[in-house]
């Protein structure tokens, strides 16, 4: 039965497991940024707010990181199960890559996310502030070492094969390739309006409910900042970016560009409809000489097409067409978003335009959409290499795995993909719509276990006994009543029943941080 | 000989990651295979507290070991993981659900009965598929020029399935003895009645498979034949370790049990190896052929000697952090 195939369902189950992993560290990498900012600017200024918004994008921060490890674990393997002719191959070089990322960046993440996440109240303010900085700079690293494989497998450099096997011959060369500067800034500045939208989005979604106005204008302001410089700036990216790709895989793009033929004066093609059969559109909208323009600056430079390559080494056109459409709209529209706000920031009406926080609101997904047509873009444009020009697809695959047990496994990961997301994004949503103000009072460290999702005390689903605070559900009941005990003994507040309020839990943190000091 | 084998080193060095895999990893996954038994939520919360601070660094090793794998024994890395490739799925599938019932258990009431069967089902999922990768290790792998060759089923025999059921109870019975250690009242009590039995089940499959592998696999009996008496302080070194546990328990100390069951899990491990050496995949594939190029080995060596006492003083912190009993939950009964 051909439509068992196990190469197409492997590149399938990557596919889906590598885009269900991707969404998290990307948001994880712009948000780390973002708390370390935030813990900076509170260690200056003092002011409140900044800690509050710091606590509260640590907590959404805390149930992303961990969706993110939990899908990462899956990563490390795939390799190996679905790919193992490539990871055999390739091992000398990818081997030591992926071990420096779990050597350098895993362990600074973990040693100092628990700082980051517990020790607030148990090392000075200056070692939290470094926690989180080096929790940003861990996610960079990591994003540094999955980029440099990642830029391999599209500009192999440094290595020579023997026997089938490639030997690194330089490990400078081999891990700074010719695309991976160019493929870091784009994803790290991917990942910083990635962090700024949802920020911007969530601060939003507040502002439209008044609720805590002060503390989420801080942070809409701020985002739109980050939104201003970042947007732009990944246009200039890309653009080198795109004409760096030009250079070294030109059939990508002219798979990204719909051109079949090598030409000068190349169209820009704004919506078509591919045919491989034919080699050319059925249908087509463009702009005259643009392509040839943006490609070689000059309005009828030679452009070459798909056409190059014989048929079974060029990439599946559509697919990569129009990914790389989707992303370059919503960068657009990005952009047009951060112009927008500029503008409302000048004239003074940032915080009043309810169009703005409606559509920064429907944004949150955006980015996320726009990073995973980018992801497709680069690398179906890369197909029918693994490593381009170097070996291919089929070459890769696991020779043993059948149609049937590629099957078995794709279905099962998006069966768990999909209960583990939903749960994560339901959850995520909870804190959101308790907001900061909701936060119970945080709890003495030592009874906080040492793992990512701990330090978020939002409740999973809905539960009446979660109303009578003191005695709240969860299974650090009794650091619950030993804060209790503290708070009663440095401000007098007790037992903390009843609702919170943003002012009360503010003075009892107050208050608390001065009993412990 | 170069001037330094760097591949033994290595050797050294996945040996090591596994056995702190399994030891540490192990507890955890133990407590939740205990779980479906245990009596009631108070002592399910007890012995989930006793693990949620160190679970999560426990499952690094296992990306530490999957990442060095490939780094340091390529063949290894790309023939096993197809050999096993539906065992490593549920290992993958097991581990995920139990990691995600770890955080949504302590912060749910009405779905919690979910969480717990998820991370039940989880640990003992993830535990039998590992001990289905040692049972295909022990019983060996069809390679064909360093491509694995053999079917999508290999793995699944009576003498794999055994393995699996070893390991479950062997798993259970590290997790019931770091309870011990961690827990104290009804929790512990309950926990002192349940680890006999474990040990008594446990030391049965150790036995049946200690006589199944030789007397299927000729290698592994002329192994023991030849090196006799060399050998025998592996399983001495068991038996004592046995020996001590049921003492240890009827005493009821605190701390012995779960040192006991660590240096059974050390015999244990000591014995596959012994058994199976010099061969990362039995019965063609040397560790010395399994190996990637020596100046990778080299490049990545630097970094694990300049991490590695880093990380295991990182974990030593976490558990000196957390030492001690769990304090028991009042809020809820």
């Amino acid at each position: 039965m051909e439509a068992l195939d196990p190469l197409l369902l492997s590149r399938l189950q990557f596919a889906f497991v590598v885009s269900f992993h991707a969404i998290f560290p990307v948001f994880t990498i712009g948000l780390a940024a973002y708390i370390a900012v935030l813990e900076g600017l509170w260690y200056r200024s003092n002011d409140d707010r900044y800690r509050q918004l710091a606590e509260h994008w640590t907590r959404i921060f805390a149930v992303v990181f961990g969706m993110g490890v939990v899908s990462g674990v899956v990563m490390s393997f795939q390799f190996g199960t679905n790919w193992s002719n490539f990871a055999y191959a390739t091992a000398n070089f990818i081997g030591p890559i992926l071990s420096y990322e779990v050597l350098t960046a895993f362990f600074l993440e973990a040693v100092f996310l628990g700082i980051l996440l517990f020790g607030r109240d148990r090392v000075p303010r200056g070692t939290h502030l470094f926690a989180a900085c080096m929790v940003a700079i861990g996610t960079f690293i990591s994003s540094f070492w999955i980029l440099s494989a990642n830029s391999w497998m599209q500009t192999p450099a440094g290595f020579e094969w023997r026997d089938g096997i490639v030997y690194v011959t330089s490990w400078s060369e081999a891990i700074f390739n010719p695309s991976l500067w160019y493929r870091f800034a784009h994803v790290a500045v991917a990942s910083l309006l990635t962090g700024g939208f949802v920020v911007a989005g969530v601060s939003a979604y507040y502002l439209l409910r008044k609720r805590a106005v002060e503390v989420h204008r801080k942070a809409l302001s701020m985002a739109m900042w980050m939104i201003l410089c970042a947007a732009p700036a990944q246009a200039l990216v890309g653009d080198m970016h795109g004409l760096h790709t030009f250079e070294k895989q030109p059939i990508k793009v002219a798979a990204m560009e719909g051109n079949w033929h090598t030409r000068t004066g190349a169209p820009l093609y704004l919506i078509a409809w591919p045919d491989a059969e034919a080699e050319a559109h059925r249908f087509s909208i463009g702009i005259p000489n643009a392509a040839s323009f943006i490609l070689t600056h000059d309005w009828h430079g030679e452009v070459p097409g798909l056409t190059e390559v014989p048929a079974a080494e060029r990439p599946p056109v559509g697919p990569v067409f129009w990914s790389f459409r989707v992303m370059l709209a919503i960068g657009f529209v990005m952009i047009a978003v951060a112009l927008w706000g500029a503008w409302l920031r000048w004239r003074g009406r940032l915080y009043e335009s309810r169009a703005l926080h409606r559509v920064l609101q429907w944004m949150i997904p955006a980015p996320f959409v726009a990073v995973l047509a980018g992801w497709f873009v680069t690398e179906i444009g890369r197909s029918p290499w693994l490593v381009y020009g170097q070996m291919s697809l089929s070459e890769g695959v696991t020779p043993s795995l059948t149609g049937a047990m590629a099957l078995a496994t794709l279905i099962g990961y998006i069966v768990v993909y999909g209960i583990i997301f939903w749960a994560g994004i339901y959850y995520l949503s909870r804190i959101v719509i308790k907001g900061p103000e909701g936060y119970a009072q945080p709890r003495p460290p030592e009874i906080y276990p040492l793992r990512p999702m701990a330090v978020v005390d939002v409740s999973f689903d809905d539960d009446p006994g979660a109303e009578t605070a003191g005695a709240e559900h969860n299974a650090y009941t009794l650091g619950e009543s030993r804060s209790a005990e503290q708070r009663t003994g440095s401000d007098g507040v007790g037992g903390a029943g009843g609702p919170e309020g943003p002012d009360r839990d503010r003075e009892q943190r107050g208050g608390k941080r001065h009993g412990v000091d | 000989m170069e001037l330094i084998d760097i591949t033994a080193i290595w050797v050294g060095l996945v040996g090591l990651a596994v056995i702190m895999y399994v030891v540490l990893d192990g507890f955890d996954l133990g407590v939740g295979i205990l779980y479906p038994f245990m009596p009631d939520e108070r002592a399910r919360d007890d012995v989930m507290r006793s693990v949620a601070p160190v679970w999560d660094g426990n499952e690094t090793w296992l990306v530490l070991g999957g990442a060095g794998l490939l780094a340091a024994f390529p063949a290894m890395y790309s023939i096993l993981l197809p050999a096993l490739y539906l065992g490593v799925f549920l290992l993958l599938a097991g581990l995920i659900f139990r990691g995600v019932a770890f955080e949504f258990r302590f912060k749910s009431r009405r779905s919690r009965p979910w969480w717990n069967a998820a991370f039940a089902g989880g640990s003992i999922v993830a535990a039998a598929a590992q001990g289905i990768v040692i049972g295909a290790f022990v019983q060996g792998i069809e390679v064909e020029g360093m491509v694995y060759v053999g079917g999508a089923f290999d793995w699944l025999t009576p003498f794999t399935l055994f393995t699996a059921l070893s390991l479950v109870l062997g798993y259970a019975l590290l997790g019931a003895t770091w309870g011990i250690m961690k827990t104290e009242g009804t929790t512990q009590q309950w926990l002192y009645r349940v680890t006999p039995l474990l040990v008594v089940a446990v030391a049965l499959c150790l036995l049946v498979v200690s006589l199944w592998t030789p007397l299927t696999q000729p290698q592994v009996m002329e192994r023991w034949l030849s090196e006799w008496p060399r050998l025998l302080p592996l399983p001495l070194l068991g038996a004592l370790a046995l020996l001590l546990l049921w003492w240890a328990v009827q005493e009821r100390r605190e701390y012995l049990p779960f040192f006991a069951a660590i240096g059974l899990f050390l015999s244990a491990f000591a014995g596959i190896v012994a058994s199976k050496w010099p061969y990362a995949i039995p019965p063609h594939v040397t560790f010395d052929e399994a190996a990637s190029a020596p100046e990778s080995q080299l490049f990545i060596l630097l970094g694990i000697l300049f991490m590695l006492p880093i990380i295991i003083g990182y974990t030593t912190w976490t558990y000196w952090v957390f030492r001690g009993k769990v304090r028991p939950s009042t809020g809820y009964s």
